[in-house]
């Protein structure tokens, strides 16, 4: 529809994005941004598009998603507690189950605290925009997640990013804080475009030197990364030295929801004082119920993990032979990132893969860093051995479809 | 430092991001004339960060469009 009052249109701003969109369709692919499961047959499979497919760019890391127990939960839940809480965290919206997710939190960290939100991306944008105020100071990794970015754009403390998984540049900008001013580092674990883990323990020494509190986001670990699956933090042994854990239930616990965990002694004030999680409904009994109970099964996954990082070595080396480029040199988390020449050509891949039957996740800018585009495939601790297998002849045969090897 | 100085040092720093060699005034802008993205400003600025030994927050940059508010910024921000 045109404008008939001849005043600017706002929607003029995202010309730029409708043009690539319509390039992109114009060359024949299948839309990567409107794919439909039809129906889902296990944590690794699914109808999409009327395909049969295997799913290798869900966030189902641990494949928790069908485990009986979980769903058997969120049964009960839903027979006795309704189908949602219509109401906030600090009114009618905390329910037993609310509390007792809290407690499997407390228990998976062996953390004092623990404050679910209704998603990660809310659990970012509360806790970094509420501790983080005018005058103080948020250093943090150029290449941080959407959530921790527009966390700092809600609150009013200065933002200063600085090169990715630079400890001297890090340092440099920690150094040249004024004096007597707060300070938060914020980091991540495995940063979800490369897959590639930060070096935590350095990081986390220095911002210490320097008076400073530090907060991880570990949504691509848990469950997976450390002994007990508490994340990087746990895997480089400095879990007690970060002030602050941020995860989500939407990956690993294969859910949805968001939290922080803490010592932090005043820590519960934050449920009185951080907007996010106080001006919006709490999650549904059944979620909570489905959560607590994957968490808690979590804690005894030793073998699920150790065979998801058998199923990443095997896909990385598998690719790397093959003649990709990985955005790993070696296999660091459950995401091995393929490198794309162009959003063209890894447009034209994506669509080969998806005709063999693989799905994996089409990643491009401004989601990604340097302007790349990725393939990034997200193993799950339920693909077998023989699926893996697949999944790399599956790569070979697109990427001579595509052109790309 | 003299703010003729700084303007000097700054100008040295753009040369390696001056793709298109484009003349540099008080009124050439980072984004629109020197067609710096999002990268390109992290580098930069890290690069002017260091050699005056000052922090340039994200919020300071908002306010910056043109090599003239650089120079000027860094001058407050060195004194
Ligand atoms: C690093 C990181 N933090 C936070 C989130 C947000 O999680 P959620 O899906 O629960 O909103 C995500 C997921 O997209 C993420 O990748």
């Amino acid at each position: 529809m045109s404008n008939p009052t001849g005043q600017p249109d706002l929607f003029s701003k995202f010309d730029d994005v409708i043009a690539l969109r319509e390039g992109l369709l114009a060359s024949g692919v299948e839309d990567p941004f409107s794919l439909v499961m039809e129906r889902v047959i296990s944590p690794t499979v699914a109808m999409c598009n009327g395909r049969e497919t295997i799913l290798l760019g869900t966030y189902n890391y641990m494949g928790m998603t069908f485990d009986p127990d979980v769903v058997a939960a969120g049964k009960y839940a839903l027979d006795n507690f309704g189908s949602g809480t219509t109401g906030s965290r600090v009114l009618n919206g905390t329910y037993s189950g609310h509390k007792d997710v809290e407690a499997a939190l407390r228990e998976f960290y062996a953390m004092d605290h623990a404050m679910v939100f209704s998603t990660g991306y809310q659990a970012n944008l509360g806790v970094i925009s509420t501790i983080a105020g005018k005058g103080d100071y948020i250093v943090l990794d150029i290449d941080s997640h959407a959530s921790i970015w527009d966390g700092c754009k809600l609150g009013d403390a200065e933002v200063v990013p600085f090169k990715h998984n630079d400890i001297e540049a890090m340092e440099k900008r920690l150094k040249r804080i004024p004096e007597g001013a707060g300070k938060l580092v914020i980091l991540e674990g495995v940063y979800s475009m490369l897959g590639d883990v930060a070096p935590l323990k350095e990081m986390v020494r220095i911002a210490k030197e320097n008076g400073a509190m530090v907060l991880v986001d570990e949504a691509h670990s848990m469950g997976f990364i450390g002994e007990n699956g508490r994340g990087v933090v746990e895997d480089q042994g400095i879990i007690d030295d970060v002030d602050f854990i941020i995860g989500t239930f939407s990956k690993s616990v294969g859910t949805v929801g968001g939290f922080c965990v803490s010592n932090h002694p005043k820590f519960e004030i934050l449920r009185l004082v951080c907007r996010p999680y106080v001006f919006t409904a709490s999650l549904p009994p059944s979620v909570v119920a489905t959560a607590a109970t994957s968490i808690r099964k979590l804690m005894h996954a030793g073998n699920k993990r150790a065979h998801l990082w058998e199923n990443s070595r095997t896909l990385h080396g598998g690719l790397k032979a093959l003649g990709f480029q990985l955005g790993t040199d070696e296999p660091q988390s459950a995401i091995i990132s393929v490198i794309m020449p162009d959003l063209e050509r890894g447009a034209g891949m994506w669509e080969a893969l998806l005709k063999e039957g693989l799905y994996v996740n089409l990643a491009r800018p401004p989601a990604t860093p340097a302007n790349m585009t990725l393939l990034r495939c997200s193993l799950c601790a339920e693909h077998s051995a023989e699926q893996v297998q697949t999944i790399i002849s599956m790569f070979e045969r697109a990427g001579k479809t595509a052109g790309i090897l | 430092m003299e703010r003729t100085e700084i303007d000097t040092r700054i100008r040295s720093l753009i040369d390696p991001f001056n793709k298109k060699e484009i003349a540099i005034t008080q009124e050439t802008k980072f984004t629109d004339d020197l067609e710096f993205d999002s990268l390109t400003v992290m580098d930069f600025v890290a690069a002017i960060e260091d050699e005056f030994d000052i922090i340039i927050s994200m919020n300071q940059q908002a306010e910056i469009e043109t090599f003239g508010q650089l120079v000027d910024a860094v001058t407050k921000l060195q004194n």
